[in-house]
């Protein structure tokens, strides 16, 4: 679901309970009466009745499908297999060749992203003319969904028609049209440059949000230790932001990971499936209607996710980065 | 200001900034163009970087071989009505976290976070038995049912950020005038904040309009299908349409993409203060 994806890539906003985003609460802290407390819940009531009902039933039910034979096909049998529906997964001659296109898919777009939004973040941190009119026109990508991104790029990596290949060979680096979306390999990297168009202006401006936060007198005394623009760089600009620029990542891994819409809108997984990472994968599960299957499938990508979060997490401590 | 920039480094960044907004606008551009080509010279080479004849033939077709008129109005309608009743919905919740220290507070956060890191598809089948137990399958009313509840963890989340900058004595001191809990939020706080509601609703809007798999399993009629799921359905044929198929993504782009020239400010500003804080 792309709400969901896209909220994802945005919880950092969240953090204010992480480590190193330590403020003080503005909440008022005096005991309070039975009343407000009947007007808090009431307040919360209609919140937590749409989300219990529409997020977390159907996740819990779809969660014990997992371990059951579901398919709308056939619904005469839904006995409890275990973890067959797993093991099918893991058998299917197709399932390590996908789960090796997920992790291309995610690092491969995560790096220029990460990279390129450094940049333009370190060029936008010093006022200039337009700076504001230059943030918002790089916002464009946002407002266009993922599948609508998948179908802009498909038209652009048209074999024949394809304005990628015509300003290729105009440039003259290469000789004859790219059949960009036939040939698993380059299918691969148009997704993936696809998706590196959409995510840059997530890191551009969380991390210049993260630079600017950096008090000016770092960098004057800097200046004044004579360090040059590298040494600056590595032992100012980078510490200070590295609990910003490690919780950013996981969001953007995590995120990633779970965003099938531009793949499925510009190969839907072809050429003959070699372009599926997991969640694309899940989606035509979904529609073959083997719902249990499917259901395991989002089990393996929860428990991976999370898994990954925690040595990430103890890994990179994002707490003691920034003091 | 630390050093001078030098002249390579002045030019180096024009450079690089230019190409990056180069390379972030050229795809908008390329599908506009394309959109009012006339269909044949859509295919035919060389390419056109701009149209021979500017021709609205593509847009026309759309309307009247399409029932895409429709699809817009459904997709107005679910987008607006679900995001007004979670933004409201949200106002609720987010001022009760902002403000009040109580336990199992930390829970209600984490629950909501929790729903935005599962991916939703895990939850489409099962919804999908519900709606059609509710008789909801194929029902503007079902798809805003869900995307209220899609949008509200995300909603309080932003919202509560921004009830955290607005200082508490505001609201008591309308509640010492009189004013119900209820009445000093909306009369008070809300007008105070108000940019912050806005980016609020404009998120929410923008993400049920985009919305794309909840649509397309749940919705089959042409009365009741969203934007999203009418282009999905342009891929299922064998041979796209790219003519029809660019005129109804400016159709889809252009107003989002104004709504959100307006507000990214306050978007930004949504997204990172709690980031960066501290």
């Amino acid at each position: 679901m792309t709400v969901d994806t896209k909220d994802a890539a945005a919880r950092p906003s969240t953090r204010r309970d992480a480590p190193g985003g330590a403020r003080t609460s503005t909440g008022i802290k005096r005991r309070f009466n039975a009343k407000t407390a009947l007007t808090l819940l009431a307040f919360l009531a209609p919140a937590a009745i749409f989300v219990g009902i529409f997020t977390y039933y159907p996740m819990i039910s779809g969660s014990q499908m997992a371990f059951r034979n579901w398919n709308l096909n056939d619904l005469s049998d839904t006995s409890w297999v275990g973890f067959g529906n797993f093991q099918s997964l893991f058998d299917a001659p197709e399932f390590w060749g996908i789960v090796r296109n997920t992790v291309i898919w995610v690092v491969g777009s995560l790096i220029p992203q990460v990279v390129i939004g450094f940049a333009v973040a370190l060029f936008l941190k010093r006022r200039f003319r337009m700076r504001g009119a230059y943030q918002a026109m790089i916002f464009f990508p946002w407002a266009v969904s993922g599948f609508l991104i998948g179908m802009l790029f498909r038209w652009m990596f048209n074999a024949e028609f394809g304005v990628v290949n015509d300003l290729l060979m105009k440039a003259g680096l290469i000789d004859s049209p790219i059949p960009w979306l036939a040939e698993p390999g380059f299918a691969m990297t148009a997704i993936i440059i696809a998706n590196i168009w959409y995510g840059v202006t997530f890191f551009a401006i969380m991390i210049l949000a993260a630079l600017q936060s950096v008090s000016d007198e770092m960098y004057e005394a800097a200046a004044l230790d004579g360090a040059g623009k590298v040494r600056t760089f590595f032992n100012i600009t980078l510490p200070s932001i590295a609990t910003t620029l490690a919780l950013t990542i996981l969001l953007r891994v995590i995120w990633i990971f779970n965003f099938p819409d531009i793949i499925f809108a510009m190969t839907g997984g072809g050429p003959a499936d070699q372009t599926h990472i997991i969640t694309t994968y899940m989606i035509k599960i979904t529609q073959e209607g083997d719902y249990g299957k499917a259901s395991a499938l989002g089990l393996i990508v929860v428990v991976t996710l999370m898994l990954f979060a925690a040595f990430y997490l103890m890994a990179v401590r994002p707490g003691k980065a920034q003091r | 200001m630390i050093n001078r920039m030098s002249i390579a480094g002045r030019i180096s960044k024009v450079v690089f900034l230019g190409l990056c907004l180069l390379a972030t606008v050229f795809p908008l551009y390329w599908i506009i163009i394309t959109s009012l080509k006339e269909p044949g010279a859509i295919y035919s080479l060389p390419l056109d970087y701009w149209p021979r004849q500017l021709s609205l033939e593509n847009y026309i077709g759309l309307f009247t071989k399409s029932d895409f008129g429709q699809y817009m109005v459904n997709s107005l309608i679910v987008a607006t009505v679900a995001s007004t009743v979670a933004t409201l919905i949200s106002l609720l919740s987010a001022y009760v976290l902002a403000r009040f220290e109580f336990s199992g507070r930390g829970w209600v956060m984490g629950a909501f976070l929790v729903t935005q890191m599962i991916p939703g598809f895990i939850a489409l089948g099962p919804l999908y038995l519900m709606m059609s137990n509710f008789g909801l399958v194929d029902s503007k009313t079902g798809l805003i049912l869900i995307y209220i509840a899609i949008c509200i963890p995300f909603c309080t989340i932003m919202l509560r950020g921004f009830f955290e900058n607005v200082p508490d004595a505001l609201e008591e001191a309308a509640m010492i005038d009189g004013c119900s809990r209820l009445g000093a939020l909306f009369r008070v706080l809300v007008p105070v904040m108000l940019p912050g509601v806005a980016a609020s609703f404009i998120f929410n809007f923008v993400n049920c309009w985009n919305e794309l798999f909840l649509s397309v399993t749940l919705m089959n009629s042409d009365a009741n299908k969203t934007i999203p799921t009418a282009l999905a359905g342009f891929i299922s044929s064998f041979n796209i349409d790219w003519g029809s198929m660019s005129a109804a993504a400016v159709l889809t782009v252009v107003p989002t993409l104004a709504i959100f020239a307006f507000a990214s400010k306050f978007i930004v500003q949504g997204l990172t203060a709690g980031a960066v804080k501290g």
